[in-house]
C-alpha cells in the first residue's frame, strides 16, 4: 500500500480542498494548477462546500481489489454546487433510490483496505443524500 | 514523400488463450504478418500493448518479443495508450517508415488478459483511469461507461433496448469471422432478457475481454518486394488527440472531442470526406462508446447515434459498415491489441478477402482505436492501391 500517496492527498481526501482561479474566478477540483477555463496559472486553494447533485450514477458488481468487501457500491458523477464534477461513491442511502437530480453531501468514509488486519485503511469522501432537518 | 504501405498482416483467434503464453502469442502473430509480406524483415517493432506489466508482470516487451522471434539487433519498444495502445503504435510505425528513417517496421497489438481473474484484472483495468480521483472511488472502466450510458439516456429521447443494435450487428458480423471470439449470433430476446452488470448496462453491451495478438508490417510504397498481394493497402491518414483523463473534468460528457480531432486530422491529410469511407471500424468496448463514437466523427447527429444501429445504417450492407469482423464485441476485446487487429481487418476487406463479410467495393477504412472513454482517440484512413 502507498503510504505517502495517499497521505499527500489528505486536504484533498478529508476537506474537498481544490483551487480557485486568481484570473477568471473558475472554482477546481481536483486541484490541477493550471485553470481548464481560461489556461493561467490557478494556484490559490479553495474549500468546497460538499454540497451538490447527481449528475450521472451506476452500481457496481464486479469491483476492483480492495473494494470486494463492499461491493455491490454505488459510483456518481457528483456535481459540486460551486460547479465542478466529482467522481465519489454513494453512501448512507437505505431504501433510497438513486435518481439523477438526487442532492448530495460529502462525508467522510473508509475508501478501501488491504484485506489484511496490520494493512493500511484509505479514508475520503462519498456523498450521502441530504439530510432532511 | 513516398506512402506507406501496409504489406502483410497476423493474427491470432481471440480467445481465453490458456495455453498459450504472451510470448508466443506475439510470435505467431508476428511470423504470420512477415510470412503474408512475402518473408520481408522489420528493422523496428512497435508493440501495442497496455496491462503486461501488471497482468503478466512482464515489461520490457520489445527485447522480450524479438529475442524470442530471432530478430535481437533490431529497434524495439512498446507503446502505452490504455485500449488504444494498438492504434497508438500503429501511429509510431507510420512516423517512423514515413520519416525514412526505418524502411520496414513491424506494428504488433498483443494483450494477455487471462492469466489473471477477477477483482485483480479489475484493479489492472482501474489503472487506466485518474489513480487519485477515480479507481480511489472503486471506479473502473465499466463504471465509467456506465455513468455516460446513465446521462445518455437521460438526456436523449430513446426507447428500452435502444442500444441492441450495436451487440447485434457485431454478433452478426462475428459469425462470419474464424478469427473471432463469438461466432454463433445474438437474438434480439437474448439482448432484452439479458442480466444487468452495471446499470444500465447489460452483459451484451460491454466487449469480452480476452487474450490475442495481430501484426501489421509495414514499408514504403519503393521497396514493395514481389509480392503476393495485387492489391494493396496505403496508409491515407493518420492522426491522435487526447482529452482530459478522469471522465469528470470533461466539458461535455457526451461528445469524444479526442475522437473527433483524430478523426478529422486523419481525413484532412488527403482531404477524405465522411461519404468516402466504406467501412468505419469503431471502439465498441461498451455499446454507449459506439453511440458516441458515431457521433463525433459525424455520421450520426448528436442523440442519435443509436439509431444508425436500431435502423440497420451500420450492418455489412449498410450505409456505414461498422465492426465488420466483429467488433470488440464479438471478435473479442484484447485490450491495447485491439487497434492492430482493426487495421489487420481492414485490410482483409481492402483486399477483397473478408468472404461472407466483405464490404462491397470497400476502397477506404476509417479506424478509430480509443483509449478509456475517449481520453486517447487515434484514428486511421486505409486506402486501396492497385500495383
Amino acid at each position: 500500500m502507498e503510504i505517502p500517496r495517499h497521505w499527500r492527498l489528505k486536504k484533498q481526501r478529508y476537506a474537498l480542498v481544490g483551487e480557485v482561479c486568481p484570473h477568471c474566478e473558475k472554482k477546481i477540483f481536483p486541484p490541477r494548477d493550471i485553470c481548464p477555463n481560461c489556461g493561467n496559472e490557478a494556484r490559490d486553494l479553495f474549500a468546497f462546500s460538499g454540497k451538490g447533485e447527481v449528475y450521472s450514477y451506476t452500481t457496481i458488481y464486479e469491483a476492483p481489489s480492495g473494494y470486494d468487501s463492499t461491493t455491490p457500491y454505488t459510483v456518481a458523477l457528483v456535481k459540486l454546487d460551486e460547479g465542478p464534477i466529482v467522481t465519489a461513491q454513494l453512501t448512507d442511502q437505505g431504501e433510497q433510490p438513486t435518481e439523477i437530480g438526487m442532492p448530495v453531501e460529502m462525508v467522510t468514509r473508509k475508501m478501501r483496505d488491504d484485506g489484511d488486519e496490520r494493512g493500511m485503511i484509505v479514508y475520503g469522501y462519498k456523498f450521502r443524500p441530504v439530510l432532511k432537518n | 514523400m513516398e506512402d506507406v504501405m501496409i504489406t502483410g498482416v497476423g493474427q491470432t483467434p481471440v480467445a481465453e488463450h490458456w495455453d498459450i503464453g504472451l510470448r508466443d502469442l506475439a510470435f505467431a502473430a508476428i511470423q504470420d504478418a512477415i510470412h503474408d509480406a512475402g518473408g520481408i524483415k522489420p528493422q523496428a517493432i512497435y508493440i501495442g500493448n497496455m496491462l503486461a506489466p501488471n497482468l503478466s508482470n512482464q515489461a520490457h516487451l520489445g527485447a522480450l518479443f524479438a529475442d524470442f522471434s530471432g530478430l535481437t539487433g533490431i529497434e524495439a519498444v512498446t507503446v502505452e495508450a490504455a485500449d488504444a495502445s494498438g492504434g497508438a503504435a500503429l501511429r509510431q510505425g507510420y512516423l517512423a517508415v514515413k520519416s525514412g528513417l526505418v524502411q520496414t517496421a513491424l506494428v504488433l497489438g498483443v494483450e494477455k488478459m487471462t492469466d489473471k481473474i477477477g477483482s485483480s484484472v479489475q484493479a489492472a483495468l482501474a489503472t487506466t483511469g485518474d489513480a487519485d480521483y477515480e479507481a480511489v472511488q472503486g471506479v473502473t472502466p465499466t463504471v465509467q461507461a456506465a455513468m455516460t450510458m446513465q446521462r445518455y439516456i437521460h438526456e436523449h429521447d430513446m426507447p428500452i433496448d435502444g442500444f441492441a443494435g450495436f451487440a447485434l450487428t457485431a454478433h452478426k458480423n462475428g459469425t462470419g469471422n474464424p478469427d473471432a471470439m463469438y461466432r454463433s449470433g445474438l437474438q434480439l430476446e437474448a439482448y432484452s432478457s439479458a442480466e444487468k452488470t452495471s446499470d444500465p448496462m447489460n452483459i451484451y453491451d460491454v466487449a469480452p475481454r480476452a487474450d490475442g495478438a495481430a501484426a501489421l508490417i509495414l514499408t514504403r510504397s519503393d521497396l514493395l518486394p514481389s509480392n503476393p498481394h495485387e492489391m494493396q493497402v496505403r496508409i491515407a491518414g493518420s492522426s491522435s488527440a487526447v482529452d482530459t483523463l478522469a471522465l469528470h473534468d470533461r466539458k461535455d460528457l457526451l461528445y469524444f472531442e479526442a475522437v473527433q480531432l483524430a478523426a478529422g486530422k486523419a481525413m484532412k491529410q488527403e482531404g477524405v470526406l465522411l461519404e468516402d469511407i466504406d467501412l468505419f471500424e469503431y471502439h465498441d468496448s461498451f455499446s454507449i462508446y459506439a453511440a458516441l463514437a458515431l457521433e463525433s466523427v459525424g455520421f450520426a447527429i448528436r442523440g442519435k447515434g443509436w439509431k444508425l444501429a436500431a435502423e440497420g445504417e451500420i450492418s455489412i450492407d449498410g450505409r456505414i459498415p461498422c465492426a465488420t469482423m466483429g467488433g470488440l464485441k464479438a471478435r473479442g476485446f484484447p485490450g491495447g491489441a485491439t487497434g492492430v487487429y482493426q487495421a489487420v481487418e481492414a485490410v482483409i476487406q481492402l483486399r477483397g478477402n473478408a468472404g461472407v463479410n466483405q464490404v462491397k467495393d470497400a476502397s477506404c477504412a476509417l479506424l478509430l482505436s480509443m483509449g478509456g472513454p475517449g481520453s486517447t482517440g487515434v484514428c486511421h484512413i486505409l486506402r486501396t492501391r492497385r500495383v
